[in-house]
């Protein structure tokens, strides 16, 4: 099993929900995220005082899926939060050892 | 307040009509005016407004999240408080005449006698002019009201609620009743006796309380992190709903100094409107001009600010003074809030000073000029606008003066009794919590 973590760009999420849930994938959780990467922040300015603003509103959305299903999965969130500029925002695959269904105990894939 | 002279008086009956004096002296003279009290009674409602939600609002979405509910506690203390102390002697100080005489200087030139302590002696019937002295010492309630919650901008973030409570009580009383009483109590009063033209408060509220907000915010010092981190307002949204609440409510600010509804009123609403619109433009231009882009919280401010420079002058001058004020307004209330703030380096967290202080000079100087009839004002107390020019730079001079010492004086007391500043963890912590264990957003689950 694997863990997806997919930072995308806050417009993206609608997009990739139903690129995921076209694959079959069940349940996901979405998280308001501030971060840099070679997107910088912004500039805001108030009555004269600027301020730089480093980190850009993200939205991080945690998946995990069968192995089998990972690298379609992969495939999905790029083209469904693909705009070609910087800021696009990253994936992280992490292995997962176990995922326990709290309701019932279930363990392993039949868990996801 | 209406200020007119003798010369004024005869010079304008024909136009706007002979309304009497907001002056104690004339109690009892005059007969009820239904129309009059009505629209006061109006106009008190809408002075209050200005503060509570409106000031309340503007102040209160400047500041981060953490501090909110510090800012709009501090409003409506404000209004309980001021309240109190108006009704108790503030009134007094400020209206009684005992002892005055147009053109002689004494102790009551500068300040009222306590005969009205507590209000003695008003009753239903009691009258100023041609409302009821019920109404009028309300109207001017909601001014004493106003004026020292207008110095917590300076001082937001960091003063002890306690600090904040103890030194509008005594800041009203020492500072605020005195001037007032100056410019507003009739013949015999320093200012009026001079021929000072100051309509609706532009040396009583805006340049008395910009002046202390200037002390303030160099007595209490910066807030933590000032310059070098980001503080920005945690609503914009909330500040510009504050801001249009000002606007509505400063129409019983301007045009309820008439004390009546006649033409004085109706010129006051009108000037009012228009030297809150090219403020607002002036600004709006500045910034898009100089940063590229116009923003929400420069259209705002330059509103304020034109609101605050047409206030000493709302009474005397016409629709061309009213765009002239506006426009200056906008100038040096950005050039205020903006570089001069920089330059010097204090942390006047809201602008208080940066809009009201300079706001009020810039208007009560120019009300000098453009009361004058070649200006399509209404014309000059003075015989020449040099003259009275002259005059107002003196009560504007005296005002920075007298509020500017006696504020350092009364912030040093309340820093001995209960101390200014809260302690480092709780200005991190936010006020909020800190002062109040509350939170002005609970967006948790």
């Amino acid at each position: 099993m694997k863990l997806l973590k997919c930072v995308v760009r806050p417009n993206a999420l609608e997009k990739v929900k139903e690129a995921l849930s076209g694959l079959g994938v069940m349940g996901m959780t979405v998280s308001e995220v501030k971060g840099f990467g070679r997107q910088k922040g912004h500039k805001e300015l108030y009555r004269g005082a600027e301020y730089t603003i480093d980190f850009t509103p993200k939205i991080e959305i945690e998946v995990v899926v069968g192995d089998d299903l990972a690298e379609q999965c992969v495939d999905a969130v790029c083209k469904a939060a693909q705009t070609g500029q910087i800021g696009d925002g990253k994936i992280f695959m992490v292995p997962v050892d176990e995922v326990v269904r709290i309701r019932t105990g279930e363990t392993g894939d039949a868990a996801i | 307040m209406r200020r007119l002279s003798a010369v004024h008086e005869s010079r304008l009956a024909p136009i706007i009509g002979f309304c009497c004096l907001a002056m104690p002296v004339a109690a009892g003279a005059d007969e009820l005016n239904s129309g009059d009290t009505a629209w006061m009674l109006t106009a008190t409602a809408l002075v209050l407004f200005m503060t509570l939600p409106g000031l309340a609002l503007f102040y209160g979405g400047l500041v981060r999240a953490k501090n909110v509910l510090s800012v709009l506690m501090q409003c409506f203390v404000s209004a309980c408080a001021m309240s109190i102390v108006w009704i108790g002697w503030g009134y007094s100080l400020a209206f009684d005449t005992t002892g005055m005489k147009g053109g002689t200087m004494n102790l009551n030139s500068f300040v009222g006698g306590l005969g009205k302590f507590f209000l003695a002696g008003v009753g239903v019937d009691s009258m100023t002019g041609t409302i009821p002295e019920s109404v009028f010492i309300t109207f001017q309630m909601t001014f004493a009201i106003i004026t020292p919650a207008l110095i917590a901008g300076a001082f937001a973030e960091r003063m002890k609620f306690s600090a904040m409570l103890l030194f509008s009580i005594l800041w009203s009383t020492i500072v605020y009743a005195p001037v007032c009483h100056m410019a507003w109590s009739g013949a015999g009063g320093f200012f009026w006796d001079l021929d000072v033209l100051d309509f609706a408060g532009g040396t009583v509220v805006h340049i008395n309380a910009g002046i202390a907000a200037l002390v303030a915010a160099i007595m209490i010092g910066k807030r933590e992190g000032f310059g070098q981190v980001p503080l920005p307002p945690h609503s914009l949204t909330i500040t510009v709903i504050g801001a249009a609440m000002l606007w509505v409510g400063w129409f019983g600010f301007n045009a309820g100094s008439a004390v009546a509804a006649n033409g004085a009123a109706g010129m006051a609403m009108l000037v009012t409107q228009i030297a809150t619109a090219i403020a607002a433009l002036t600004w709006m231009a500045i910034e898009w001009i100089k940063h590229g882009k116009p923003s929400v919280l420069g259209i705002v401010t330059g509103a304020v600010a034109g609101l605050v420079a047409i206030t000493p002058a709302s009474g005397s001058v016409g629709p061309l003074g009213a765009l002239a004020i506006g426009f200056a307004s906008g100038l040096c209330c950005f050039w205020g809030a903006t570089s001069l703030k920089q330059k010097l380096g204090y942390d006047d967290s809201l602008d208080a000073f940066g809009v009201h202080g300079i706001g009020g000079i810039v208007g009560a100087i120019l009300t000098g000029v453009f009361a004058s009839e070649s200006f399509g004002g209404l014309g000059l107390a003075k015989e020449s606008i040099a003259e009275q020019v002259g005059v107002q730079v003196v009560s504007v001079a005296f005002t920075v003066v007298y509020s500017g010492l006696l504020s350092f004086v009364i912030l040093k007391v309340v820093d001995v009794v209960v101390g200014l500043r809260v302690n480092n963890d709780d200005e991190s912590q936010g006020l909020d919590l800190a002062l109040h264990s509350e939170q002005g957003y609970n967006m948790e689950f």
